[in-house]
């Protein structure tokens, strides 16, 4: 499915520093039902955001109003583990967000993010507890993500730091392309490949 | 270069490698179910493409799926959606469909060995997780995300980088009632549930060579709780004898032929690992988790751990045994239960119905406990009323419902209601994964008899039944 381009982002985040955050809690199974991909966002963290009379959780900071619209989230490390449900990735695109920083992604969730053209940005521990840090004290804290340069800065105090994408990825993503696109182009090399598969 | 098993698999599968990119990777066997895949073929007919080659796909239904009365519509509308449209995209484009009631219906990792279309050497991909089961036969097995199935399905390739490699040796006798599932969760909880991130895993060691196939598919299926991408274990006699004559195994000529290229899938004598760990089989009891991850398990004797012994953030780690109304210290041993959930596509099979009854063959069912007995598959059924297992059931007080994923992942009818405490035999303990609220200890099928039939979390060595 084709996406926006991705280029460079400025915006304020959510913070969300618990670790091991799984695909479950991303999106729990029971919101999998669909057979198209639309409106994933209703049931982004849906047993975090709101309880089950269905009335939100005012303390959780998807749920705050001071950081509404951030088209960022920063994660606790290991985020995205569990199940490989691209349905998280579309639950985070459909919230309204671009680009999700933490130290560590699960495999599978990472994959799929780039996929549909959401970034996953991973720096380091130390890096990851600074925006956390500067986010607490001030919930304007804008964060820029610049994908030409491979770099994520902390605007408050310009504090940077690179990020790795390897540069088919990045090609992808800052033209919107997928990878549909290229394998369809080598189509005649699958087809010669597969003749010499012995089952 | 002298080669690992899983070097030889990968190499052999890439049709090309972009500098500073992924690998363009073949596939040869796609498994497809009814979750994963509609959105597939959406976007696989919004661009007009078409299934390249339907006959290395198979699709069945199982995550939806009720687990009793299947012979009557599915009442859940939404559910009944999604398997008609798995039934209709897999008509329209030549695809083999296991329905529900077909014979050869059941959870996907559980029939694509029985049927034989897991084989050593293939790569095998399924828009979940779990594909990392398939590894048991030598096979390169990891799930992908519904990009990477409609790729699949209008390409045959996927593009990944190669993973780097890790491997985990086990070596030594297993005790009296430990099973495969206690040396996954071993494994797990000494790699935290992300420690294998962003390696693939050969096992390997006496443990493994000595371990049925049915129990190195529980091992394997368990790699992605360590988050990484697949485990596999080198096909051994054991392998082929299990997969020779099943309905999609080469047969004939090409059975010699494939066996040619079996024969050469092992690691190399001096060839290198990006990481490697060495673990004893007398040190593993059986195994129990307390939290919400499946690094988070003990032996069940053990106490819960202290927040200030473990690895990673005590915020976390508290508001884990906060979810569970657990407390730091206490022991599991003796912690009243309510449901146990024997199945899944870990503890599915056979042998895992064997282990259960094993335990309650003579003895009853604790009457608060709610228990769900569910075949990984229609052949699994089979062969527990084959084998009579069914009366040893029915005489301990359990009843047997009908194949599916049910209440691994709470999204059929089988939920496990909010506040209560499952013993489960499935694969992951997240916050609600068992239903909204719900509170699950993952185990083996040892454990959760013994839990059965003591109303509490039990050490099934107390009530193994010696000759
Ligand atoms: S049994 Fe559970 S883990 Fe296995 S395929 Fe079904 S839902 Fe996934």
């Amino acid at each position: 499915m084709a996406y926006d381009k991705f280029n460079v982002l400025t915006s304020t985040a959510y913070p969300l520093p618990t670790e091991n955050v799984d695909t479950d809690q991303i999106i729990p199974a029971r919101f999998l039902k669909a057979t198209e991909r639309k409106d994933f966002d209703i049931n982004f963290f849906r047993d975090w955001r709101f309880n089950q009379d269905g009335t939100p959780k005012p303390d959780f900071p998807l749920n705050k109003e001071i950081y509404a619209g951030s088209k960022i989230l920063v994660g606790g490390r290991n985020f995205g583990s569990g199940s490989s449900r691209e349905h998280a990735a579309w639950s985070v695109y459909d919230f309204g967000l671009r680009c999700v920083i933490s130290s560590a992604f699960a495999d599978i969730f990472k994959n799929n993010c780039l996929n549909i053209g959401v970034l996953p940005v991973q720096v380091s521990a130390s890096f990851a507890d600074k925006l956390f840090d500067a986010i607490f004290a001030d919930p304007k804290t804008e964060i820029k993500v610049d994908l030409p340069n491979q770099t994520v800065t902390l605007l408050s105090t310009g504090e940077s730091e690179t990020f790795e994408i390897n540069s088919y990825k990045k090609d992808n993503m800052l033209n919107g392309f997928d990878d549909i696109d290229y394998l369809k182009n080598i189509e005649n090399e699958i087809a010669a490949f597969a003749e010499t598969r012995p089952f | 270069m002298t080669k690992t098993l899983f070097d030889k698999v990968w190499d052999s599968h890439v049709v090309r490698s972009i500098e500073d990119g992924p690998d363009v990777f073949f596939i040869d066997r796609h498994f497809i179910h009814e979750v994963t895949s509609p959105v597939a073929f959406l976007g696989l007919e919004s661009r007009g493409n078409s299934v390249v080659y339907p006959e290395r796909t198979f699709a069945t239904a199982d995550h939806n799926t009720p687990t009793i009365n299947q012979h009557l519509p599915v009442a859940d509308p939404l559910s009944a959606n999604q398997l008609n449209a798995l039934e209709r995209n897999a008509a329209k484009y030549g695809i083999s469909h296991w329905g529900l009631g077909d014979k050869n219906n059941g959870i996907v990792h559980v029939v694509g060995p029985e049927n034989g279309i897991t084989l050593p050497g293939a790569t095998i991909v399924c828009g979940d997780s779990h594909t990392s089961t398939h590894g048991a036969f030598g096979a390169i097995a990891f799930g992908i995300g519904t990009s990477e199935v409609e790729m699949v399905l209008s390409t045959q390739c996927i593009m990944q980088p190669k993973p780097k490699k890790m491997r985990i040796n086990v070596n030594g006798k297993l005790g009296a009632g430990v099973t495969p599932k206690d040396v996954a969760l071993y494994i797990i909880a000494q790699q935290t549930t992300s420690g294998a991130t962003g390696y693939f895993v050969e096992y390997a060691g006496d443990v493994f060579e000595d371990m049925t196939m049915e129990g190195r598919m529980t091992v394997c299926n368990l790699s992605i709780e360590m988050g990484a991408r697949g485990g596999m274990i080198a096909p051994d006699a054991k392998t082929f004898d299990y997969i020779k004559g099943r309905s999609q195994t080469p047969k004939g000529e090409d059975w010699n032929k494939a066996m040619k290229y079996w024969e050469t899938l092992y690691t190399e004598e001096g060839a290198e690992f990006d990481a490697e760990f060495n673990y004893n089989a007398s040190d593993i009891e059986p195994m129990i988790t307390y939290g919400t991850n499946p690094g988070m398990g003990i032996g069940v004797t053990k106490s819960i751990p202290n927040a200030a012994s473990v690895e990673g953030g005590v915020e976390t780690y508290k508001k884990s045994l906060g979810y569970m109304s657990f407390n730091e210290g206490e022991a599991m041993i003796g912690k009243q239960i309510d449901f146990v959930f024997l199945g899944s596509c870990t503890n599915g099979r056979i042998e895992d119905f064997r282990a259960f009854c094993s335990i309650v063959e003579g003895r009853k069912k604790a009457e608060h406990v709610t228990a769900w007995l569910v075949p990984g598959s229609h052949k699994v059924v089979d062969q527990i009323k084959a084998e009579g297992l069914d009366k040893i059931i029915a005489n301990a007080g359990f009843e047997l419902r009908e194949p599916g994923c049910s209440a691994c992942l709470a999204m059929n009818d089988d939920k496990i209601p909010a506040g209560k405490l499952s013993v489960s035999t499935s694969n992951r303990n997240f916050e609600g994964r068992q239903g909204p609220g719900s509170r699950t200890l993952l185990a083996s099928p040892l454990v959760a008899a013994a839990s059965a039939v003591e109303g509490v979390v039990t050490d099934p060595r107390t009530l193994l039944q010696t000759a």
